[in-house]
């Protein structure tokens, strides 16, 4: 009895050994930001793990547009969830009708075209960037949130695609037969029986494609530039570069833009992890 | 079996009717799928073609062995791919052994473990920026205190730079292969280890003869994919080094944006063009594992 207990803390322990480095290793980087964002400007530089006298005023003069590199924050923010959720939209309605059309319509050409988006699901973005870049400077539209919209979109649909293919081709075919029996046409069948059944897929890829374009840096910084047009990841990118950068409302802006996807990633994790790991596993 | 329904569903309706009828469901096939079609048109097709149309010139090729820089990215981005990946898919199948048992403690563990893969990459990138801070950044403030030596200048050094770009990027993608390797021990059956305990086996044993045999397809599959988005990191070097000191730490995937900036677009076009070699084969191994 007591060398089982015995044996039991030495287990423990030994998950302990893991689990403590774990969690600084994954902490840290976090807990810096939050740091700071909790910091007068004088102490930031002293190194310590608590400031003295923790303060809210860093976010009162972010929210406050109280520095000239903020003097367009709450535009900023507002122009990210803008194209968020633009992608996010576009990306479902392109995805949805075309994974519909491939897996229950059977679509003539309908697996090459799987396996082009495939394909450019593969190609590594940062490798498209500049080729995007030249083709919306010929279509006239740098400095457009279109660029930018339409280039995440580009981005998303194909894994997207593949996701909800995917799932649909879980669903019986039955229903489909029963539902052409029936004399219901193909959009009938779209809207009351595959629609509400690809929900819980529908909604993880909706969040995935809002998060990849929230989250986007290079393509963001790259077709956008005007000071109104840019999102506040390119704000950021932009708030580095200058020389005089205050860093602690740097790190503050930094941790308000951080916490809404950390949100969204917590309030739908049970979608995201069945619906975004299901594929990968099953390869 | 969906393709074996169909023709049963034909020949059970009277075949006049059903010729007819089968082509509206074509045409709205081709109605529903245009959308993406024309995405993939105008923006993957035609910005392919033009960027091959403009790393046309042979002399593009030659600027670009001629410069240093690119030589430079070529070795730093094996060495990112070699070791950074290896290193975070060993560790990443080490944790799923660690996060695969039951201890509540260990289930809030992998919530905040979770973290890195679920937040923006720059606040957290410019979080080690500063912390790597030579002068007032807590890791050498941290070596001041316990050794009264100043810590070294990290992102000054182009090893040290480099590595600590790999660092990053293990931070932020380690949780997501944790959590996808750990979904593949799930599922194996937990009888199997019921049965090994039973015959003594050792917990090296089990691992020997139980896990790695049922995870080593997901395990490949996971590293080549790694491989192929580490390809595409550009954040992680850009934002923790600029490429810098001296252009030292570029990658492939920042070398274009380099290119870029100082007006050599068809360089920036051929580097991409020379790296295709690297791509493609990483690319058709997924697609033969993806559309099966």
């Amino acid at each position: 009895m007591k060398r089982v207990s015995a044996k039991r803390a030495t287990r423990e322990a030994k998950l302990l050994l893991v689990g403590i480095p774990v969690f600084l290793w994954t902490m840290l980087p976090i807990y810096y930001l939050f740091l700071f964002s909790i910091s007068p400007k004088e102490t930031i530089f002293a190194g310590k793990l608590w400031p003295d006298h923790p303060t809210l005023h860093n976010f009162e003069v972010v929210f406050g547009q109280k520095h000239h590199y903020l003097s367009h924050f709450w535009l900023h923010l507002f122009n990210s969830l803008v194209i968020s959720v633009a992608v996010g939209v576009l990306t479902l309605i392109v995805a949805t009708g075309a994974a519909f059309a491939i897996s229950r319509l059977k679509v003539i050409g309908g697996r090459t075209i799987m396996n082009l988006a495939l394909f450019t699901y593969f190609i590594p973005a940062a490798f498209l960037a500049v080729p995007m870049y030249k083709t919306m400077g010929n279509y006239g539209l740098l400095n457009n949130q279109w660029a930018l919209i339409l280039a995440m979109v580009t981005i998303a649909s194909p894994y997207a695609i593949w996701v909800l293919k995917q799932a649909s081709d879980k669903l019986p075919y039955e229903l489909d037969e029963a539902a052409r029996i029936d004399g219901a046409s193909p959009l009938q069948l779209f809207r009351l029986v595959y629609l509400p059944l690809m929900m819980p897929s529908l909604v993880a890829i909706g969040t995935y494609a809002l998060l990849l374009a929230w989250n986007e840096y290079l393509y963001a910084f790259l077709l956008l530039s005007n000071d109104r047009q840019i999102t506040l990841s390119v704000a950021l990118g932009n708030f580095l570069a200058a020389d005089d950068s205050p860093w602690e409302l740097l790190m503050t802006t930094g941790l308000v833009y951080a916490l809404p996807p950390a949100a969204i990633y917590y309030a739908f994790r049970r979608y995201m992890v069945s619906g975004l790991t299901a594929g990968a596993v099953k390869a | 079996m969906s393709t074996l329904a169909l023709p049963e569903s034909r020949s059970a309706l009277p075949a006049g009717p059903a010729k007819r009828r089968l082509s509206p469901w074509q045409a709205w096939g081709m109605i529903m799928i245009a959308p993406y079609v024309l995405v993939f048109v105008v923006f993957v097709l035609y910005p392919v073609g033009y960027g091959l149309w403009l790393a046309r010139h042979p002399q593009s090729y030659v600027h670009l062995f001629e410069d240093p820089v690119f030589a430079r990215s070529v070795v730093n981005t094996l060495v990112f791919l070699i070791v950074g990946i290896n290193l975070k898919m060993v560790v990443a199948l080490f944790l799923s052994g660690f996060f695969v048992q039951a201890q509540a403690w260990i289930k809030w563990l992998s919530l905040l473990f979770i973290l890195p893969w679920a937040v923006p990459s720059i606040p957290t990138i410019l979080s080690f920026r500063f912390m790597l801070n030579p002068e007032w950044g807590i890791i050498n403030s941290l070596i001041f205190r316990f050794t009264g030596e100043d810590g070294p200048n990290w992102l000054n050094d182009p090893t040290l730079a480099l590595s600590m770009a790999i660092l990053v990027h293990i931070w932020k993608s380690l949780p997501f292969w944790t959590l996808i390797l750990l979904a593949g021990r799930m599922a194996i059956p937990s009888e199997l280890y019921e049965a090994a305990s039973v015959d003594g086996a050792t917990g090296w044993q089990k691992f020997k003869f139980i896990t790695w045999p049922s995870m080593q397809t997901l395990y490949l599959t996971s590293t080549i994919l790694s491989m192929i988005w580490t390809l595409g990191d550009f954040n992680s070097v850009y934002l923790l080094t600029g490429g810098g000191p001296a252009d030292l730490t570029h990658v492939l995937a920042t070398l274009g944006i380099r290119y870029l900036r100082l007006d050599q677009v068809d360089l920036s076009m051929a580097a991409i063009v020379v790296a295709m070699p690297l791509v493609l084969p990483l690319v058709f191994f997924m697609m033969r594992r993806l559309s099966r």
